[in-house]
């Protein structure tokens, strides 16, 4: 076992009286007063979250671009300079290893992985490295502080002299931010605008006090974990380890569209076109309950009283104040109005099949 | 009535004694490890509970708790307010978080309970 790591930030947490858990080899804030509030927090007005757990790899080299087409399953060879794309990367059998953001820089691209896929991300990526690529896992050494909510970039253009109405969602800049050269960009896992900032790990302290000072007027609060998780099911992002996993593929779990079958060869590729053709004999679906009940994870999903599958990821969500969750169900089970019913503890409760996401009144752009 | 003279469970429920009558809520232990309350399922007023068994559902936030019988009897009354608003056993457990109210049926029962200094020490430990 290797020692649980901390993140830079980790004694503003312990002051600030977070109630810290051990999360993919990191010890992180889940919550700092109340998951409910600080969910509430980020819906209404902005909040601030550390996630220097995440990882961090440079791809460089004058096959990188080669090297990433073939690993990953949506075309790198699409984006601009400075653009960020959500993707994937698959085994040969259409299993995902991790979901990940690619981010095309000037001379290099950056991975952004899960943390607890860290070892085995770069692990794989290594096993399949060609001559004229470099691999670099850079991630002890990079800090990454989230600002999210409606107010972000008020927040972040009290900070920083870029013009941030042209920086697009899924676009990324360098520049000055709180007196500092970094890297930023306009992403993130709540469904609300917002930045995510890679950070040196000397800065984070300092940088992290400067943004709650440019947001004390909008209430600007710490967000845990656990409203970063409720945040991203509300919106039906998957969590990898939850939704999807090495048994899942990108087919079923609702990702074929980071999928391009027509952008050449990668691993996956021939298994992911079959599913597709073939159509997947199950698919990741959002339900919410009719009733007052709170689905958890694991939890049997019925219909007409047979077990079809189970609850991948479940919550009593904050913003519609109803249980929601996502789970695999057979293909024709999956249209939205199909219904369902969720036992819980031995209750049978009434659910549907709805059209995410749940919750449709995000800020993002 | 302070904590100190509450009789508690090793599930991290309270009891307040008054003659044959007591009323039932968990520990500020209990709700700072559950975090978040989020809907209480509170019994009939009129079912019969009886000691040890569960009486109800907590479902927080990270979790669900059962909520034990610390006593036997039969509930005469049920908190509306945690039904409608569980965060005020968040915010008051000894207080307005209160869960139900029950007419004891065994008053020998409570000798099966911790004492303050019991129940503190059990949540040091």
């Amino acid at each position: 076992m290797s020692e649980v790591k901390l993140t830079p930030l980790y004694d503003i947490h312990i002051k600030a009286g977070a109630k810290m858990v051990e999360f993919a080899g990191y010890k992180m804030p889940i919550q700092y007063h109340s998951i409910t509030a600080e969910h509430l927090r980020v819906r209404k007005t902005v909040g601030m979250f550390d996630l220097s757990h995440m990882g961090e790899f440079i791809v460089s080299g004058e096959k990188a671009l080669d090297f990433l087409q073939k690993m990953t399953t949506n075309d790198v060879s699409s984006l601009k300079e400075y653009q960020v794309q959500y993707s994937a990367m698959c085994y040969p059998d259409g299993g995902i290893v991790d979901d990940l953001l690619i981010y095309r820089l000037p001379d290099r691209f950056m991975m952004v992985v899960n943390a607890a896929n860290i070892e085995k991300d770069y692990n794989w990526l290594k096993e399949h490295l060609t001559a004229g690529v470099k691999l670099e896992n850079i991630s002890d050494n990079i800090g990454l502080i989230a600002v999210q909510g409606p107010n972000a970039q008020e927040v972040m253009g009290k900070l920083t002299d870029d013009n941030l109405d042209s920086l697009e969602f899924y676009h990324s800049a360098e520049g000055v931010v709180g007196g500092y050269q970094i890297l930023y960009s306009r992403t993130g896992y709540t469904g609300e605008d917002g930045f995510e900032l890679y950070l040196e790990p000397t800065v984070c302290e300092d940088l992290w006090w400067k943004i709650a000072d440019a947001g004390e007027e909008f209430d600007i609060e710490p967000i845990g974990l656990g409203a970063r998780d409720s945040l991203r099911l509300e919106m039906k992002y998957a969590l990898y380890g939850n939704d999807i996993d090495q048994t899942t593929n990108p087919i079923e779990a609702g990702l074929g569209w980071i999928c391009k079958l027509d952008k050449g060869d990668f691993i996956g590729k021939n298994v992911i076109a079959k599913i597709k053709e073939e159509k997947p004999k199950r698919r990741l679906v959002a339900f919410e309950l009719k009733e007052r009940g709170f689905p958890r994870h694991n939890y049997n999903i019925l219909h007409n009283g047979e077990v079809v599958g189970k609850v991948t990821s479940g919550i009593f969500s904050p913003s519609l104040n109803k249980g929601i969750g996502l789970g695999y169900v057979p293909r024709s089970l999956s249209k939205a109005g199909t219904d369902l019913e969720i036992d819980i503890r031995g209750k049978h409760l009434e659910a549907v099949v709805v059209k995410p996401p749940f919750y449709k009144r995000g800020s993002h752009r | 009535m302070s904590v100190e003279e509450l009789k508690y469970t090793k599930e991290h429920e309270w009891v307040k004694v008054d003659s044959d009558m007591a009323v039932i809520g968990i520990t500020d232990y209990a709700q700072k490890e559950l975090g978040d309350i989020v809907f209480v399922e509170l019994p009939e007023v009129g079912v019969k509970i009886t000691q040890t068994e569960s009486l109800g559902t907590i479902e927080a936030v990270k979790t669900v708790a059962d909520l034990f019988a610390p006593v036997s009897g039969e509930v005469i009354e049920v908190n509306d307010l945690i039904e409608n608003d569980p965060a005020v056993v968040n915010r008051d457990p000894y207080g307005e978080g209160w869960f139900v109210k029950v007419k004891m049926s065994d008053k020998s029962e409570l000798d099966n309970l911790l004492s303050y200094e019991e129940y503190s020490k059990l949540i040091e430990g």
